[in-house]
């Protein structure tokens, strides 16, 4: 081992501690102004140190009731992430222990469907939700993610079941196992950080999605993403107040991803960066 | 994923105004040429595109030096990840406004109060600088993210390897360009793949700071399709310019496979 010079390791510390504060700085502003009055948050300079005030907090659950916003992003994106694990996973099952010649292609196509911008599909999908009543509902908005998030999806498991060797898939096929039981024996045990890492990056996905939940949802199944959205017009200059709004709807996501840090880098990369 | 892609295909060849009710004549190619047309398209695809290299380019740069920096230990290297990753989890909505009330303000901003600090007069970003304030917040969502992904495969860098460099008196100039850059070679792949795929429909940062604007300085094609389709209610000259989009991101696709799929699929 070699030993590193104190200097440099003080140099190293001081500059990654700076470049980290000066990436965190705008999140820790807006969780100051959460905590300050209208009237401070747009003083001029910007104050650093002030008393703060929990006013906020309550203005915003009794201004547009945040708790049910809060309860709408939480069903969809987590039941859109197990709708969209359980349809993935026979679809990413099939394309990487069956390849065909097309099977990159189809993957690459339906990867490419994820770059259209979704304004696109959105009369379209408005006019069909609102044919079959899903306007304005959980399940509407829930199906919805789940499609936009599928592409994703089946590519992660798909590369978790391509590092998968045959000739385990072989051994068990051979000791007579059943399409099910392989999958449920073989094949599932082998790749739970890969439906662990799938899931929790569709489920940041699904909980950051505004498009369409701005344009899908109303007073019924808004999320915090349209919530917010909504505040963005005009009549809502309240800074602090928005402020507070936002970091109660980022603090949960981005504390969950503090916690799942190492699993969204396995997941993220596809497997191809260990 | 097929049935709101034949809708959008059957849309996008009939004149389909929504302030027109019952009309829907079959009109062929007419609403792609009006989309290609329109005077904001020339713009919104440079824009798209000049968005899509200055952030990918921003974040692969500035991540790499961030992978490195924090790649050897030093105290409180947890913590500093941990900062370093959170952007990434910000809904964009609130990052958009999060940049435009808090830090571009060109009055009450903090980058205006810097800027006073300096002397320097405080700058009005949407408006003075829309596309390059949109890129500047699109960046620091995506920094983590390609900064998470070099960390990790830095770990994986032969350490044996490195030092038997060192022997050779290689120094540490030498040892990046040779050995370091080309171990991230793949991830870079991934993150530059990745990025394109979510970056080529940017939509809720524009759409809640400069609203295309002023004039289309700021306009993608994922917004010009947005105010044809809700704006101007022409919901066939939007779908046109959705199939448009989908082209492009196949164009995109097809580049990506030459460039990265051999890469990513062994």
């Amino acid at each position: 081992m070699r030993r590193t010079f104190p200097t440099v390791l003080v140099a190293r510390t001081l500059a990654s501690w700076g470049a980290a504060l000066l990436v965190f700085f705008p999140l820790f502003w807006l969780g100051l102004t959460a905590f300050k009055t209208e009237l401070q948050a747009i003083a001029v300079p910007p104050q650093l140190l002030f008393e703060p005030t929990l006013d906020n907090f309550g203005e915003v659950q009794a201004r547009s009731d945040y708790l049910l916003h809060a309860k709408n992003s939480l069903v969809t994106s987590v039941a859109s992430t197990l709708l969209g694990l359980l349809i993935a996973a026979p679809a990413a099952y099939s394309m990487a222990f069956f390849r065909t010649q097309r099977t990159r292609d189809l993957l690459m196509w339906m990867l490419s469907t994820k770059m259209m911008p979704a304004v696109g599909a959105l009369v379209p999908i408005y006019v069909l939700a609102q044919t079959s009543g899903l306007l304005d509902t959980l399940s509407g908005l829930t199906i919805v993610f789940t499609l936009s998030n599928l592409p994703i999806l089946v590519w992660m498991l798909y590369s978790c079941f391509k590092d998968i060797p045959p000739d385990i898939l072989e051994a068990a096929r051979m000791d007579g196992a059943t399409l099910w039981s392989e999958f449920r024996h073989v094949v599932l045990p082998l790749s739970v950080g890969g439906f662990a890492s799938a899931g929790l990056l569709c489920l940041v996905l699904s909980w950051n999605e505004a498009f369409w939940s701005l344009n899908l949802s109303a007073a019924n199944a808004g999320t915090l993403a349209a919530l917010i959205a909504s505040y963005s017009s005009p009549e809502g200059l309240f800074w602090a107040k928005l402020s507070a709004a936002s970091l109660l709807a980022v603090a949960p996501i981005v504390v969950f991803g503090w916690f799942c840090q190492k699993q969204l880098v396995q997941g993220l990369t596809f497997g191809a960066v260990k | 994923m097929i049935v709101p892609l034949v809708m959008t295909l059957y849309f996008s060849t009939v004149r389909y105004n929504l302030m027109q009710p019952g009309e829907h004549a079959f009109v062929g190619l007419e609403n792609f040429e009006f989309f290609v047309t329109d005077p904001g398209f020339g713009p919104a695809v440079l824009n798209t595109l000049l968005l899509l290299g200055s952030v990918i380019v921003a974040t692969v740069v500035l991540g790499i030096g961030l992978a490195l920096l924090v790649h050897e230990p030093f105290p409180g290297r947890g913590l500093v990840r941990v900062l370093l990753i959170s952007p990434f989890f910000v809904m964009p909505t609130v990052n958009a406004l999060l940049w435009k009330h808090m830090m571009m303000n060109p009055i009450y901003g903090v980058l205006a109060e810097v800027w006073r600090f300096f002397g320097a007069a405080p700058v009005d970003w949407l408006t003075e600088h829309p596309l390059f304030s949109v890129i500047v917040m699109i960046s620091w969502q995506w920094l983590p993210f390609a900064c998470l992904i070099f960390i990790t495969s830095l770990q994986s860098l032969d350490r044996e390897q490195m030092e038997a460099a060192r022997m050779d008196g290689a120094n540490a100039l030498q040892r990046l360009w040779y050995l370091v850059l080309p171990h991230l070679a793949r991830p870079v792949a991934v993150v530059v793949m990745i990025e394109m795929i979510f970056l080529m429909s940017v939509f809720a940062e524009i759409y809640t700071t400069t609203g295309g604007g002023p004039g289309h300085a700021s306009t993608n094609v994922a917004f010009l399709i947005y105010t044809q389709a809700l704006l101007s209610f022409d919901v066939g000259v939007a779908s046109a310019g959705a199939l448009f989009a989908v082209l492009l991101a196949n164009i995109a696709a097809v580049f990506l496979i030459r460039l990265v799929g051999k890469n990513l699929d062994r």
